[in-house]
């Protein structure tokens, strides 16, 4: 049985200092995440909770008992303190990657859920602008583009994370989930006017994907540069005997919900199959990376890509495939390891989508970024009477992804909404119930002053004993309301909570 | 295979329908079109002022 698929998104922003000479972009996404931080301790100061704990880079972990937490006194953690790199209440990382901000959301137990978070996050970067404009010198201006190209050849990623099971052998892994990452563009590409891989505005005037362009590799270790299909970063995070953390990076950032939705959703449930060894065909293309830039290419969706076998299909005919066997798994395996009432509405809306992308793509307006932004685009275009390498356009293309809510073109497409604005807003400080993010929010929120630091699995905590003290948190799925809440309900002081969890 | 081939009629048996629902189609059409107009209208005043500038000054460095 496939292990419930844990899963995130980091998403690394692009930002722009306006109203200076000397933009300088590390500077500026430092300043953007202190602002914020000054803003949590503002609001905080009647409470007295600053949750403003540094990154802890201690990843090296002894095993864990059964429970998944085993306070151990004997480890002195260094303290991280030269980097802006914050942990906040909900449970989400907030710091500076490769002159970015990056704000990775918490652990969560399914699509849904991330959605809710990836939001979240959005939220948090609104509310991180705003506070830099107060504390910004006059007439200069933050601005954050939630992208992944400046359109010159430089791109930055948005990673999704899936737990899987570490007796998987990753071979079956990257033949598997190759043929996924090729064709899933089509329903969560974020488009792009143009193209970054030395084609023309003639031979390519808008593509699926923002990403397509940048990947040159079908396996390997790289990020940032040579950038494969498959990373194979390993780096789980949790009781490494058990499990690995696939990292995809190969994904589009999404501004509309229905695209993050499907792209996590569908790809939680492929690494379940695969997992179960319930796909039963490979589609082994004959050139992976030339795959991906074709299906980008390609708004007819209708291009055949050549397999490896001499057979061609379309990413269409790829995508049913894997939805007919996804939902054969539904009926046969069960949905349990996505959450059953998740994974029948990834279900659903997989289908619905795919239908609408094979009869009629521009009904899909509402739910698709690639879509509604080549219907926007496109529309402009026709009314000004523009060709395609127009400035103009790819001013569009950008100003898309502007997360400022005035200035947003994302906002004003009419994208279809899958979360409600109060549960986002809670977002942006409670945790989820339901994953090992819950004990790290809630430890934030409740001991702040005694945790010093943290990292995706262990807090350290300073209760006024040498030495510090690690609690390590191996199991992802641990640390849950229903594990812990009543817990820390019932610990007034972080010393009562590591008693009772040492006990 | 046969459930695939099951899934692939739909969009054939849509396309019957769609036929049939000719008139009510376009004037969907229509309102769609209306409704892009207006969004047009709308973002024009939101665009910003000097495309040209805009994204000749939008560079960023790369990330992972």
């Amino acid at each position: 049985m496939a292990i419930q698929k844990i899963c995130g998104i980091e998403t690394e922003y692009g930002i722009v200092l306006r109203g200076t000479d000397d933009p300088n972009p590390i500077a500026a996404s430092s300043v953007l995440i202190n602002s914020y931080l000054h803003e949590l301790e503002r609001r905080s100061a009647s409470a007295g909770a600053a949750p403003k704990v540094g990154w802890d880079f201690e990843d090296e972990q002894p095993g864990t008992d059964a429970r998944g937490f085993s306070p151990l006194g004997a480890m002195a953690p260094e303290v991280e303190t030269h980097l802006v790199n914050a942990v906040l209440t909900n449970g989400a990382r907030y710091y500076v990657d490769h002159a970015h901000p990056e704000c990775s959301t918490p652990e969560c137990s399914d699509a849904r859920s991330v959605v809710v978070f990836d939001r979240a996050a959005e939220r948090i970067l609104q509310t991180s602008m705003d506070a830099a404009r107060r504390l910004l010198p006059a007439g200069q201006e933050i601005v954050v583009y939630k992208n992944n190209s400046d359109g010159k050849g430089n791109s930055y990623g948005c990673h999704e994370n899936y737990l899987m099971d570490r007796a998987v052998p990753f071979g079956r892994i990257v033949s598997h989930v190759t043929p996924h990452f090729i064709t899933r563009q089509i329903f969560c590409g974020a488009g792009k006017v143009g193209c970054e891989a030395g084609l023309g505005p003639d031979e390519v005037p808008f593509q699926i994907s923002q990403r397509a362009d940048f990947f040159e590799e079908e396996v390997g270790l790289e990020t940032t540069l040579k950038r494969p299909i498959v990373n194979t970063r390993d780096e789980p995070h949790a009781d490494a005997q058990k499990y690995r953390r696939l990292h995809v990076i190969i994904g589009d950032a999404n501004l509309s919900e229905v695209a993050t939705f499907l792209k996590v959703g569908t790809t939680a449930l492929v690494l379940a199959m695969i997992e179960d060894e319930f796909l039963p065909r490979e589609f082994a293309f004959a050139s992976p990376v030339g795959a991906l830039r074709r299906v980008s290419y390609d708004l007819t969706l209708r291009q055949p890509i050549a397999l490896a076998d001499g057979a061609t299909v379309t990413a269409l005919e790829v995508q049913w495939e894997l939805f007919t066997r996804a939902r054969k798994y539904a009926d046969d395996v069960g949905l349990a390891c996505v959450g059953e009432q998740v994974g029948n509405e990834v279900l659903r809306r997989w289908e619905a989508v795919l239908n609408g992308l094979e009869s009629d793509p521009s009904a899909l307006a509402g739910q698709l970024d690639w879509v509604a932004k080549h219907r926007l685009v496109d529309a402009y275009r026709e009314r000004h009477g523009l060709e395609w390498g127009d400035a103009r356009l790819a001013a569009l293309d950008l100003q898309y992804h502007d997360l400022r809510p005035d200035r947003s073109l994302a906002a004003r497409v009419g994208l279809e909404r899958l979360t409600t604005d109060d549960e986002v807003e809670r977002a942006m400080t409670e945790p989820p119930p339901d994953t090992r993010a819950y004990f790290r929010g809630k430890c934030l929120q409740k001991y702040a002053t005694d945790v010093v630091a943290a990292n995706w699995d262990s807090l350290v905590f300073d209760i006024g004993e040498e030495p510090l003290r690690r609690v390590p948190m191996m199991e992802p799925t641990r640390g849950t309301a229903a594990h812990v809440g009543s817990l820390i309900a019932a610990s007034e002081t972080s010393a009562e909570l590591l008693e009772r969890l040492g006990s | 295979m046969a459930e695939r081939e099951q899934i692939r009629k739909s969009p054939s048996e849509k396309a019957e329908v769609e036929v049939d629902d000719a008139p009510a189609t376009s004037e969907k059409g229509e309102k769609l079109k209306a409704e892009l107009d207006d969004l047009l209208d709308e973002i024009d005043e939101v665009l910003e002022t000097n495309a040209e500038d805009f994204v000749r000054s939008f560079v960023q460095k790369g990330g992972q």
